[in-house]
């Protein structure tokens, strides 16, 4: 049923990174992914393996959770790979055929290649498997409230945010019960011509849009009444707290990045 | 206050501008008078279209009368400069739960309100979890509202509300889109609000059983209040609620009946105990 | 004669998942044609899970349902066929309003059964009729009507499809009173008229009363019972018990019964009360006076 689908990714736990500071785990993860894209060798790379493993290992994600979030880009990555493997033409050619050419550094580029996305997906699957979606809209509006002086509308983009996760369900279902009414009407969905399910798609975003629209309005009174007007001078229920944790990690993950950059330097 | 009401209206009428034309705007209200005493309990009972929706959404300032006055715990509605006191002062639930609550957690819905007046921590944290405790939610603070049933959502809503610490609540059909089961929940709810915490509560409804519960009953038509007094002297009006449209209770009815039918029997009967007794003392004698 | 039954019916969702749960629980059932039901339970008893069987919008796990004695499933690429016989009308139907004009949206069902022209044009009339929609209103936008009218609108789409039976899920929640008659009353006329089968979920007992000759009870996924109304009402104690409300006057007369004033019979609508005890009473008196 669709109703059975989950948001975002969020994978329950009460690990020691489900525990850290959201605003610290999204700047660690842009430090990571920095990581990964500096120093473009090898070595760089185990580092950034080996962080990577422990932080997974920390987690206590089971494996086939990061095996699942790898899984829809691997067409992407094969694909990237091979070309890769094709269009380089430098270094020893191990293997040709007419005007195809196999050569040392193609495999060096397109397994360093697939290494590293494969890296920054898990990586940053970290983020989103512990941290409610909730909870990082906040910090995402914490880390961007400086924006706020030059008018940004960083409370306004939050606040649009959360209110589209509270209503990703409620939507859901709807949909769910406007499929099986028009489908008591005889509708199809998934049989017939092309122009008859296109015609019947309308069956369902039509009563669809009527309703969101509604909801809008009456949820923008009901905010109102409880005297919602925007985000100035607003205090929140939620506190995002540091502890001596999120320095700790921030210190690890910083001295990996350095390590990477003294490798870079070093091998080359 | 001088009077003793917390809400007073006077003369109150509305219209909603048709678009381009102000002439062709139906006046809803029709010059509504209503006063209503600190503490009490009293339900708006009429029709889809009576005009009991128009007239609940003047008490916290969300339509504003073309005419007339309404002033709710000394704060004239129509001025805006003391609107968010006025909507705090006098909170408002809903008919539909999905449509008022804005967050996907529980206590942070809760704490909606309290947020946006700028309530500090300590103080938002103790009176979310008072206000939790006070509608029976409290271990469902971290849930996600989607996981709810009806009633539990209206509950939620309520607490947003309670958590304001507002002298009135008015409700707007909060019953309309739930079970019975629901309807029960929330019922007992806003009843225990107004015996514990002395809040006043206007219950707009079209559920005759709801307005019975409640000490008075204003019933509205076609943009006036028609009858106002308690539920035995209104529902013994049994032939003016059928023709407004209305229900009154199945025991009221049948007392009617056998009154008009020439036996000593009062239509003010509402209880099934009263209306048991009345039947055995008809053939007892 | 039996047009609907089904035959240890059972659903149960999210097999293998800790959510997994028994939402009808061998059911067996045989409703005859024609018959005018009544469906009560409360939220989570079942039956709305139930009923989207009976079109074969849920096919259970195990057990059959039977249309005319034959399996709805015998046929997979029928079970449109299947929908168009037993028609269904969702709770607040009128949020799946979606075309242009009222005669359009109630056009929609029969269309998709391939009819010609003027047949649909036809049914759109007569159970616009039926349902008391006003012939003008036919080329008018649905979204533009009243509450009680777009619900008719609704409930008229299914009806067009001329349904052998028709289900109709709690179709007067939130509607007033006023609303609330108007609509059964059109369904009791469209009833008559037809001789069809209608099925009406609702948790008005006081309404269930007043119309249905027979009430399906459905209590945590079984069937509680299926029987006439008044001996269905016979059984008030036990209803009440299940956590479902029996109609006020059903409870004054069984509380007089507690108290030692028989009158024999099953009460169950004002209607019935007044008159029996106006009867019962003039007896008394005539038994005074002889």
């Amino acid at each position: 049923m669709l109703k059975d689908i989950t948001i975002g990714q969020f994978f329950p736990g009460d690990s020691i990174i489900h525990r850290l500071d959201p605003r610290f785990k999204i700047v660690i993860t842009l430090i990571f992914i920095i990581m990964l894209f500096t120093g473009g060798t090898f070595l760089c790379l185990a580092v950034g393996a080996v962080y990577t493993l422990m932080a997974v290992l920390l987690s206590g994600i089971p494996m086939k959770m990061f095996a699942k979030s790898v899984k829809p880009i691997m067409p992407f990555l094969v694909i990237t790979a091979v070309i890769n493997l094709l269009l380089m033409n430098s270094g020893d050619v191990l293997w040709s055929w007419k005007f195809i050419k196999i050569t040392h550094d193609g495999i060096n580029t397109s397994v360093f290649m697939i290494i590293r996305i494969v890296l920054l997906i898990v990586g940053s699957s970290i983020l989103t498997y512990t941290t409610t979606p909730i909870t990082l809209t906040d910090a995402i509006e914490h880390l961007l409230s400086p924006l706020k002086r030059l008018k940004f509308p960083v409370h306004e983009l939050a606040m649009m945010m959360s209110i589209a996760l509270r209503f990703i369900p409620t939507l859901i279902e709807e949909t769910d019960k406007i499929i099986s009414a028009q489908k008591a009407r005889g509708a199809e969905f998934d049989t017939g011509s092309f122009m008859n399910r296109a015609r019947n798609m309308i069956s369902i975003l039509v009563p669809l849009f009527i309703s969101s629209f509604r909801r809008a309005d009456e949820l923008a009174t009901a905010m109102e009444c409880r005297c919602y007007h925007g985000g100035e001078g607003r205090t929140r229920l939620r506190q995002l707290k540091s502890a001596p944790r999120d320095y700790i990690a921030l210190f690890i993950t910083i001295l990996f990045f350095a390590l990477v950059i003294a490798l870079g330097h070093i091998c080359k | 206050m001088m009077s003793g009401n917390i809400i007073e209206i006077t003369g109150l009428h509305f219209s909603y501008k048709a678009e381009g034309d102000d002439k062709a705007a139906a006046e809803v209200l029709k010059g509504v008078d209503l006063s209503i005493k600190e503490g009490e309990m009293i339900a708006v009972l009429g029709h889809n279209g009576s005009g009991k929706s128009t007239l609940a959404k003047h008490i916290n300032g969300i339509l504003t009368a073309t005419e007339g006055k309404v002033i709710v715990d000394g704060i004239d509605a129509s001025d805006e400069s003391r609107l968010f006191e006025l909507r705090q002062h006098a909170g408002m639930v809903f008919q539909n739960p999905d449509n008022q609550i804005v967050s996907s957690i529980v206590e942070e819905d809760v704490a909606f309100a309290l947020e946006n007046l700028g309530v500090p921590y300590e103080e938002m944290r103790r009176r979310v979890d008072d206000a939790l405790k006070a509608v029976g939610m409290y271990e469902y603070r971290l849930h996600s509202p989607s996981q709810l049933s009806g009633g539990q959502k209206q509950r939620v809503a309520i607490a947003g509300i309670i958590a304001m610490r507002p002298r009135i609540i008015v409700l707007d059909e909060p019953t309309a889109m739930l079970d019975p089961q629901g309807r029960r929940e929330v019922m007992s709810t806003i009843k225990r609000m107004n015996r514990e915490q002395g809040i006043t509560i206007v219950l707009i409804t079209h559920y005759m059983d709801e307005a019975a519960q409640c000490g008075r009953i204003a019933v509205m038509d076609k943009g006036r209040i028609i009858l106002d007094d308690t539920p035995e002297k209104v529902f013994s009006q049994v032939e003016i609620m059928k023709k407004v449209g209305l229900d009154v209770p199945q025991v009221t009815e049948l007392a009617w009946e056998l009154s008009r039918a020439g036996y000593d029997i009062s239509p003010e009967t509402i209880s099934e105990e009263e209306c048991v007794k009345a039947i055995l003392k008809l053939f007892a004698e | 004669m039996a047009i609907l039954q089904t035959e240890e019916l059972t659903y149960t969702y999210s097999i293998g998942t800790p959510f997994e749960k028994t939402a009808v629980d061998h059911v067996d059932l045989s409703i005859n044609e024609g018959e005018m039901v009544g469906v009560m339970g409360h939220t989570g008893s079942g039956k709305s899970t139930l009923i989207q069987h009976f079109n074969g919008l849920l096919k259970g796990t195990s057990g059959r349902v039977l249309l005319d004695g034959k399996d709805i499933w015998a046929d997979k690429e029928k079970i449109r066929d299947v929908r168009f016989q037993v028609g269904l009308v969702f709770q607040y139907p009128e949020y799946q309003i979606f075309e242009e004009t009222v005669f359009k949206d109630i056009a929609f069902g029969p269309k998709n059964m391939g009819l010609d022209d003027e047949e649909i044009k036809r049914r759109v009339y007569d159970t616009a009729h039926d349902i008391g929609l006003r012939e003008e209103l036919m080329e008018r936008s649905p979204f533009e009507l009243s509450g009680g009218q777009k619900r008719r609108v609704a409930i008229a789409g299914v009806m067009a499809m001329e349904p052998k039976v028709l289900i109709l899920d709690e179709p007067t929640a939130g509607l007033d009173p006023a609303g609330r008659d108007k609509i059964l009353g059109h369904i009791k006329a469209y009833h008559e008229r037809t001789k069809n089968t209608i099925l009406i979920v609702s948790h008005s007992m006081e309404d269930i009363a007043e119309f249905a000759d027979k009430i399906l009870v459905m209590n945590k996924g079984k069937l509680f019972c299926y029987d006439e109304t008044k001996k269905v009402f016979a059984r008030s104690k036990e209803i009440t018990k299940i956590g479902l409300d029996v109609p006020q006057v059903t409870k004054v007369f069984s509380e007089l019964r507690d108290r030692g004033l028989d009158f024999g019979k099953e009460v169950y609508t004002v209607g019935y009360a007044k008159e029996l005890l106006l009867k019962k009473l003039r007896e008394k008196e005539n038994g005074r006076i002889a």
